[in-house]
């Protein structure tokens, strides 16, 4: 156990881990939608971040950037951004929303037990990610470097860069923007009532289909939006990269308690600031153990997590 | 919720699957008033395999059954059958061990059917027992090993099983009053948490080095040399079979005790059987030690078998895997799990060695994208899996029933 | 009604996987041999040619290959055919594949197989089957130490590549500060131990990362080597691994040399991390460069596969050709081949080679050489690396 290694390290393990943490929280919007309105862990979902990544990669590609590429001016970057950004979340939209209508629709329609929406979902992760891993023969693909990382603020050895700054700022943006939408629009209204009590808000009116759709149409652009920052960020991607990270934003958002949003992104932070503690502290290796750990003591201890499970409830 | 009347009237039920259409549906929402009278299983007329096997006297049962156990033994020789013997046989892996792999797949398919078509928990960290009874075994025998204590393999094994029994309860316990979905993902927790270790203990349990030296089961041919050599993986197989026969006698005697009766309602409902008195605690843990167990039973085989074992084996794909197979082949009971086992292991192995002309991949990499996709469309189509167990298709109809219209 | 449809499709299926299957089925036939040359024999090539580290085998395989092309121009088409199995360099895959490499009687010899983990699972069914095997990259010491008498490697091992790479930190580099990482695998951790051992004081602190494509974010090892100050960074490990480290430590503003062993030592590299972030890494390899073959390798190579040479290539490329010149001497049964290599002195492209008792190569033979990345993405040598 590396005590002086953590406490030298301890502010830049912070930032990476709060830069790390922010990805995990948009990544965990669309399992603790999902879960909250469906009672269903969408196992794809890893698999919807996952063609996010390769689609905003091959569209900047189509314009003729590849990792070695040099970084262009900064109205191009904006340029690029967005159209990478309008990529990833189309395309993970619309994955989720072929998740959704091919495999649990029908299940759905028969009243199947949950073990068989689990077992479906698997397939359908093992398989999107098996064909993209043959087409892609199993290597990874690298990024252009569209966002140069230059230290904005340094405290310390706090270093803190531009990168960084533009993850956490976004996913806390994005974050206010669907805790808006959900307590305060009538969509967002017909969420909460699915939520609650599914047969019942169809009674009342609430096209329960439709906002299941929506439910994983959100799920999936937000998913596209963490895409592209997790690509930025570490530079490359592989057909199997969705897998871990999945595993980490579900249990974030089971951390902050499932089906609450503000518990996503709390969960999403913490866990990637704890990982990245382990990992200072017994290295890099036990850093997803470390989030294991968190997971089954939550379980056993706390099971609606640390902000309670609310999705049905008036307060998201 | 199934409706109250379980067993009796039920067994009528089946007559649907000969007939395209019942004439008397009854609607959703409804419960079948008009029940004909009790009729013993036995002798009820069904249209299906499993029907005329059930009417056969049973020396005849019996006889079937031996002449298909010989026929299994006689497998490595299937490459001698004319004409389609050359299409069996797998080109690009030697046959007799595609076979050991097959024997060893279709031992953890019975284990985890147990856990998930048994006493229906859902368990996706399977290759974690597996692990834990090969790492015993390395453990125990391996020169290499950090005990050094250098058992023989026969010493090793009933160790080995108890090691993963009691990993079962460990994981078992914590988990015993988590909802599915939740227990789902512990389970795939304790299995990475179970790899890692692997990966990440250089003495303990050494990472990517592994253990080499492995011994291999004891026995030698009447020239003195080994019966369990490495290059004949003939015996291997049989080895693996013969531990399937005695597995099989086992669970499918648990299954018709209590113990099988037990979970068969904490399956259907676990709180109503809670109330109903059946100690769901204790029957749920042992569900989990005894399918870890016979996990643990397929990791002493595997071991035996390479003489090399590292930390790459246990992979969680492995677990998802076995879970397909089970899912597949028909979960719930033993002739379906076997022919899941069989079918995961075969099929990737069969098709190793021959490139599809898109990518030019072999096709053995194929193999994830094959079985998600016939996962997906099993559970639409034919939830019940290829060899359905009886029970399981009446439950899945009666839910499809009570569905509101969406 | 549908149960039986779907029973229908579901077996229709199967079937139609199958025979397509047996369609594609290409038994190896007989070779038609000329008949006063030792024809119609095989050599097999054993190891990774899909995977993560692929590229490593496939250069093994391409230098194999070209020799037998060489040999068949001059002694007739498909005289000896090299026979291909794929490991995916996994230890799991690699028994039943070596098994059914040893029951086809007329392969005699096996070049490869590339990686240590496949080698521990593999070498003990060659050994046990009699049938000559030379590795011409596998580096992992222990493997000389089980006793197997077919085992050769042309190569030296990381015993003596962990020196040398320690030895170009300190005196070339002249590194204070170094930060060693491995990737846990046999062949990494070894070489990653060899190298702390020999630098001593120098390693300011270690860290270990997943397996070769098994990880692809880094920032934690990242954040360590920023923060430990090291000016050299020593990643025991394959490309693929070692090129992202590189390339976001760049993105970290990290300005330090990242050296390698011959396990990163492909374009892959470069590929992984960028052209840029690579450029100026240093990579140590038990080989020569591929660009000082003798001969007409390095064309015919270019000529034939249309790349230039990988690692280890020309290594391949000769122990191929050891095999041949066996069969020319009428060695074409395991044992007389094994005889052969026992006991012979070969002079190749890439080096000597002479082989001790254990199957280690002589070691006034072993060469190891320090490579360098050069701005373009490629691999260009840099000096021989002091042996110590």
């Amino acid at each position: 156990m590396n005590f002086s290694g953590l406490f030298h390290s301890f502010g830049p393990l912070t930032i990476t881990g709060l830069a790390q943490g922010a990805i995990i929280a948009l990544f965990a919007l669309g399992y603790t939608l999902v879960y909250g309105v469906l009672r269903l862990i969408n196992f794809a979902h890893s698999e919807v971040f996952m063609v996010g990544t390769f689609a905003a990669l091959y569209t900047w590609g189509f314009f003729g950037l590849d990792q070695n590429s040099p970084t262009p001016s900064l109205g191009a970057v904006i340029g690029y951004m967005l159209i990478g950004l309008a990529a990833a979340i189309v395309v993970s939209g619309i994955t989720a929303l072929l998740v959704e209508f091919v495999a649990y629709r029908p299940l759905r329609r028969r009243n199947a037990p949950p073990l068989a929406f689990l077992i479906t979902a698997i397939g359908a992760s093992l398989a999107i990610s098996s064909t993209v891993g043959v087409f892609t023969h199993q290597n990874i693909k690298g990024v252009p470097p569209l966002i140069r990382p230059a230290t904005v603020v340094h405290l310390g050895n706090w270093a803190i860069t531009n990168l960084q700054i533009l993850i956490i700022g976004l996913a806390l943006v994005l974050m206010f923007a669907l805790d808006r939408f959900i307590n305060y629009t009538r969509l967002g209204r017909g969420i909460r009532a699915v939520a609650q009590n599914p047969d019942s808000a169809a009674l009342m009116g609430v096209n329960k289909g439709r906002v299941i759709s929506l439910v994983f149409l959100i799920g999936g652009l937000m998913a596209g939006i963490a895409a592209v920052m997790y690509v930025l960020k570490i530079g490359d991607t592989k057909f199997d990269s969705g897998f871990n990270l999945g595993i980490e934003a579900f249990t974030a958002a089971v951390l902050g308690g499932i089906g609450n949003l503000r518990g996503a992104l709390l969960g999403g932070l913490l866990l990637g600031v704890v990982e990245n503690y382990v990992a200072g502290l017994f290295g890099t290796q036990w850093h997803t153990v470390g989030a294991f750990v968190i997971l089954i003591a939550i379980l056993m201890f706390r099971p609606t997590g640390l902000l309670g499970e609310s999705l049905g409830r008036a307060r998201a | 919720m199934t409706e109250p009347t379980a067993s009796g009237p039920r067994e009528a039920e089946p007559l649907a699957e000969a007939a395209p259409a019942v004439p008397t549906q009854p609607r959703a929402g409804t419960t079948a008033v008009q029940s004909p009278p009790v009729v013993p299983a036995a002798v009820v007329r069904r249209a299906t395999v499993r029907g005329w096997m059930a009417r056969q006297p049973w020396p005849v049962r019996a006889g079937l059954i031996l002449v298909f156990v010989v026929l299994a033994y006689l497998l490595p020789y299937a490459g001698d059958i004319p004409v389609i013997g050359p299409q069996i046989v797998t080109q690009g892996i030697d046959w007799p061990s595609a076979l050991f792999d097959m024997s060893y797949y279709v031992l953890l398919a019975l284990g985890l059917n147990v856990v998930v078509g048994f006493a229906g928990l859902l368990d996706l960290g399977y290759v974690g027992f597996f692990a834990v009874g090969a790492y015993t075994v390395a453990l125990l025998t391996s020169p290499d090993s950090v005990f050094n204590t250098k058992f023989v393999w026969l010493a090793a094994v009933p160790v080995a099983i108890v090691v993963a029994l009691l990993s079962g309860l460990i994981l078992g316990w914590p988990t015993l009053r988590l909802r599915g979905d939740y227990l789902a993902i512990v389970t795939l927790g304790f299995a990475e948490i179970i790899r890692i270790t692997a990966d990440s203990t250089p003495n303990f349990l050494r990472g990517d080095r592994g253990f080499g030296g492995l011994p291999h089961p004891p026995g030698n041919k009447s020239d003195g040399t080994p019966i369990f050599g490495v290059r004949d993986a003939t015996p291997y197989f049989w080895l693996g079979l013969s531990v399937i026969i005695l597995v099989i006698l086992a669970v499918r005697n648990l299954d018709r005790s209590r113990v099988g009766r037990s979970w068969l309602a904490i399956r259907e409902d676990e709180e109503a059987a809670e109330i109903m008195g059946v100690r769901t605690i204790k029957f749920k843990l042992w569900a989990f030690a005894i399918g870890a167990a016979v996990g643990g039973f397929g990791g002493v085989m595997f071991a035996g078998e390479q003489g090399f074992m590292n930390s790459s084996t246990f992979q969680l794909q492995f677990s998802i895997l076995i879970l397909s197979g089970v899912v597949m082949g028909g979960s719930g009971n033993i002739a379906g799990a076997i022919l899941g086992g069989a079918l995961i292991s075969y099929i990737p192995d069969r098709l190793r060695g021959i490139s599809d002309p898109l990518t030019h991949t072999d096709l053995f990499q194929w193999r994830f994208v094959f079985f998600g996709i016939a996962i997906m469309l099993i559970m639409i189509l034919r939830p019940q899996g290829i060899i359905p167990s009886r029970r399981r298709a009446m439950e899945l109809k009666d839910r499809a029933k009570e569905a509101a219209p969406q | 009604m549908r149960q039986g449809l779907v029973r229908v499709l579901g077996g229709a299926a199967i079937l139609a996987l199958l025979a397509g299957a047996a369609a594609c089925n290409s038994k190896s036939n007989s070779t038609t041999g000329s008949s006063n040359k030792n024809c119609g024999y095989k050599i097999a090539y054993f190891g990774a040619l899909t995977g993560s580290s692929a590229n490593l085998g496939v250069n093994i395989e391409q230098g194999a290959e070209l020799a037998v092309d060489q040999y068949n121009d001059k002694n007739g088409a498909n005289c000896i055919t090299i026979q291909k199995f794929d490991s995916q360099g996994s230890p799991d895959v690699a028994p039943g594949l070596a098994r059914s490499l040893v029951t086809d009687k007329k392969i005699i010899g096996v070049v490869g197989p590339p990686f240590s983990g496949e080698s521990e699972a593999a070498d003990p069914i060659f050994s046990d089957a009699g049938i000559p095997l030379i590795t011409p990259s596998a580096t992992r010491p222990s493997l000389s130490t089980h006793g197997w008498k077919v085992f050769h490697r042309a190569v030296a091992n990381d015993d003596a590549q962990g020196p040398a790479a320690a030895a170009y930190i300190q005196n070339v580099l002249k590194a204070t500060k170094v930060f060693v990482a491995d990737d846990q695998s046999a062949y990494g951790a070894g070489l990653a131990d060899v190298v702390k051992s020999k630098l001593g004081s120098a390693v300011v602190d270690t860290d270990k990362t997943a397996a070769d494509g098994k990880q692809t974010d880094f920032s934690a090892t990242v954040q360590k080597i920023v923060a430990s100050g090291a000016t050299a960074f020593f990643y025991g490990g394959y490309y693929q691994n070692a090129g992202l480290l590189r390339k976001q430590l760049t993105a970290a503003g990290w300005k330090g040399v990242q050296v390698g062993g011959d396990g990163v030592n492909d374009p892959g590299f470069a590929k992984a991390a960028g052209n840029d972030a690579a450029a100026g890494s240093v990579v140590t390899c038990p080989c020569a460069p591929a660009s000082k073959a003798s001969g007409t390798f390095v064309s015919d190579y270019k000529t034939k596969w249309n790349t230039d040479a990988g690692t280890y290539s020309d290594v391949a490329f000769d122990a191929m050709n050891i095999f041949l010149k066996g069969i020319d001497a009428g060695n074409t049964t395991p044992d007389k081949m094994n005889t052969y290599i026992n006991s012979v002195n070969y002079s190749g492209v890439a080096n000597t080679y002479k082989f001790t008792s254990t199957g280690e190569l002589d070691s006034s033979l072993i060469k190891v050489w320090a490579f360098k990345f050069d701005a373009s993405g490629a691999v260009v040598p840099d000096q021989e690396a002091p042996k110590s």
